[in-house]
């Protein structure tokens, strides 16, 4: 159902939710930013409508909202294990497009690769979505050329004009919530063209892995991570086990965000790593995202958010990567 | 939880400890579920973390784990482990199975640890010497203080083809010496279309050995080996052990050469 309601109706929807449910959406956090005078877009909790950043992209995805940067899984006393309690509420999540195209790639990794992830599953399964539009495109997105520029699969779309705020709502809750309200057809706003498209080719043959391209990442890329922590398709962790420094019997065991870009993501015995060269790295990441995943799950894992690229503290495009790899693959072929 | 917790670890019981090294040992635990060679267990000490450790032995009602003493949970697990238990979980990974060598000629080529993953392959030939047309075990080490299961050596030499060397011999040492990819051009096979060759080792041992064994003739689809990659889940989680579209963990560790050629880093 389709609404339309003023602020003051939806600040008091807030209010009434925030009694069962967290409400995380992109949050301006000034002179955060990785660029010097520019702020951070991340999420955070809200309380208030006006809160919610919605006429920028945010840097960081929501991902952390599924995927605690660093989330605890077991607490060790001297004899016993113990797992971790969920959060107390459920959560309700803003997010564009293609962040709810990126759920489907975490939920792929965390519920079917393997057995089922149990703290994913206890959060994914109490978490509400609700999509915000995007009446033009930002800087470095390709939802268009990742066909992640139009979602359906919402809890609910809102959208805050000069005056009103409209909602369509998949969702009962909130139905019931505005029963009275004036109802109105509601369509979310997305893009239909980007500034940037890319292309990536059907198959990659192996001389790609072997071809020169990737040098000039190793000398360019500084194995920050970064493009790795704000894209919303990337899912890997380490697991990290500490005790408390005032009582050594007692600790616990997390998992932490990794990076495939930063030293030490595939050391092994022996002080053997793979991959130590950046611009191997690069080859890795970009195969996982345009070809490997596709390859074992039959959708493309990126969606075209592009905040790697605006990340980047090096300029390097993703995007732009992809497009070198697709010349190549085409030259190859002719 | 709802869903049962597959990262919850399980208490099992240190039955014995076999000595191979200064710092390699072999720790005998309880264990009943059904385990293969090849597959691996995550074996942890809560507040020292967790660490990926091959099936080495595999009897009734336990499972061997050879540990190598490298760094933080290892050093812990030497250091504490006297009369104790240690934290498992698993067994993960496909492992090898036995189904596909029975009745064939059969040569195991490993290096230094990585005969850990593969030892019960030769301990269920060397107890079943008529399930196998010949079976030669080819195990390198650096140096002579270096060898694990030395009692396993002397119980293999009975029935089975044991080459033992090392790379570098001390005084006193009167052993084969050289590395593993020598002895391979010399051992007989009668039916080479038909050969198994199973290789587990360092990255570049593995590589020079299976470049000797498809020029001996093997047939790529009869050898089979094992990876190593840095794992943290073991379950197709945390992504550290992924190659191209494979999940080490789940998809292997144990691969046909046939795949396991295409895995590139
Ligand atoms: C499938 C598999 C089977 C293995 N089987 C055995 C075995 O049978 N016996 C044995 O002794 N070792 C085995 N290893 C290696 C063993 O897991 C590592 O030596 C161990 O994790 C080191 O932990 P640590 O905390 O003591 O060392 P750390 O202090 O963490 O590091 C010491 C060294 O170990 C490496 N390392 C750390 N974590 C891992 C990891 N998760 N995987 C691989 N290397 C790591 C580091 O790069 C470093 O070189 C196996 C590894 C894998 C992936
Ligand atoms: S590509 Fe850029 S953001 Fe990613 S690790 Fe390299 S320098 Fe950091
Ligand atoms: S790879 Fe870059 S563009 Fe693609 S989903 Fe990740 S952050 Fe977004
Ligand atoms: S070990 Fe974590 S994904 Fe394979």
């Amino acid at each position: 159902m389709g609404y339309q309601i003023n602020k003051t109706k939806m600040n008091t929807l807030f209010t009434d939710l925030l009694e069962n449910y967290t409400i995380y959406a992109p949050k301006r956090f000034v002179g955060g930013g990785t660029f010097a005078d520019t702020d951070c877009i991340r999420y955070g909790e809200i309380s208030t409508l006006e809160e919610i950043e919605f006429s920028e992209k945010s840097d960081y995805s929501f991902k952390e909202v599924l995927l605690p940067i660093s989330e605890t899984l077991f607490y060790f006393t001297e004899a016993v294990i113990k797992e971790s309690d969920p959060p107390p509420k459920e959560a309700i999540v803003f997010l564009r497009s293609c962040d709810l195209h990126s759920l489907n790639r975490l939920d792929t990794i965390y519920l079917k690769n393997g057995p089922v992830d149990p703290y994913y599953k206890r959060l994914r399964d109490h978490t509400h979505f609700i999509l915000m539009g995007c009446e033009n495109t930002f800087e470095n997105c390709f939802c268009v050329s990742m066909g992640t520029n139009l979602s359906t699969n919402y809890d609910a779309y809102i959208k805050v004009t000069a005056e009103d705020v409209l909602i369509d709502s998949h969702w009962n809750l909130l139905d019931q919530a505005l029963a009275n309200s004036q109802p109105f057809t509601v369509v979310p706003d997305s893009v239909s063209i980007n500034k940037i498209s890319v292309e990536i080719p059907e198959s990659i043959p192996q001389s790609v892995f072997d071809s020169t391209l990737w040098d000039d990442y190793t000398t360019r890329c500084i194995a920050c991570g970064r493009c790795n922590f704000v894209c919303p398709t990337c899912t890997c962790f380490t697991m990290q086990d500490l005790f408390y420094s005032d009582n050594g019997k007692a600790g616990e065991r997390r998992r932490v965000w990794a990076s495939c870009q930063v030293d030490g993501y595939t050391d092994v015995a022996g002080g053997h790593a793979f991959r130590e060269n950046k611009g191997q790295r690069m080859r890795f990441k970009v195969m996982h995202k345009i070809s490997d995943y596709k390859k074992r799950f039959d959708t493309q894992m990126c969606t075209g958010c592009g905040r790697c690229d605006d990340i980047c503290p090096e300029y390097i495009s993703f995007s732009n990567c992809i497009n070198k790899v697709n010349a190549l693959v085409k030259e190859e072929n002719r | 939880m709802t869903t049962t917790n597959p990262y919850t670890p399980f208490l099992s019981e240190i039955k014995e400890v076999i000595k191979h090294t200064d710092i390699e040992y072999t720790f005998r635990m309880t264990f009943s579920g059904d385990a293969k060679p090849g597959q691996f267990f995550e074996v942890s000490l809560p507040k020292f973390g967790e660490a990926p450790i091959s099936i080495s032995g595999i009897a009734e009602d336990t499972v061997d784990l050879t540990i190598r003493r490298v760094g933080k949970v290892t050093d812990e697990i030497f250091e504490n482990y006297v009369g104790d238990s240690l934290f498992l979980r698993g067994p993960y990974g496909n492992g090898f199975s036995i189904d596909n060598y029975i009745d064939k000629e059969i040569i195991l080529i490993a290096g230094g640890t990585g005969l850990s993953p593969v030892k019960g392959i030769a301990d269920y030939f060397s107890a079943h010497p008529k399930e196998t047309k010949g079976f030669t075990l080819v195990a390198g080490f650096k140096s002579p203080n270096d060898v694990l299961f030395k009692a396993d050596f002397e119980k293999w030499k009975k029935n089975l083809n044991v080459i033992l060397t090392v790379d570098t011999p001390i005084d006193g040492y009167c052993g084969k010496s050289g590395m593993v990819t020598e002895y391979i051009s010399s051992i007989p096979v009668k039916n080479i279309d038909d050969a198994i060759g199973i290789v587990v080792g360092p990255p570049m041992m593995m590589k020079c050995t299976i470049d000797e064994l498809l020029k001996k003739g093997f047939k790529e689809a009869n050898i089979w080996i094992s990876q190593e990659r840095k794992m943290c889940c073991g379950i197709g989680k945390c992504g550290h052990c992924k190659i191209d579209d494979t999940y080490i963990c789940l998809d292997g560790p144990v691969f046909n050469y046939t795949k396991g050629k295409f895995l590139k880093d």
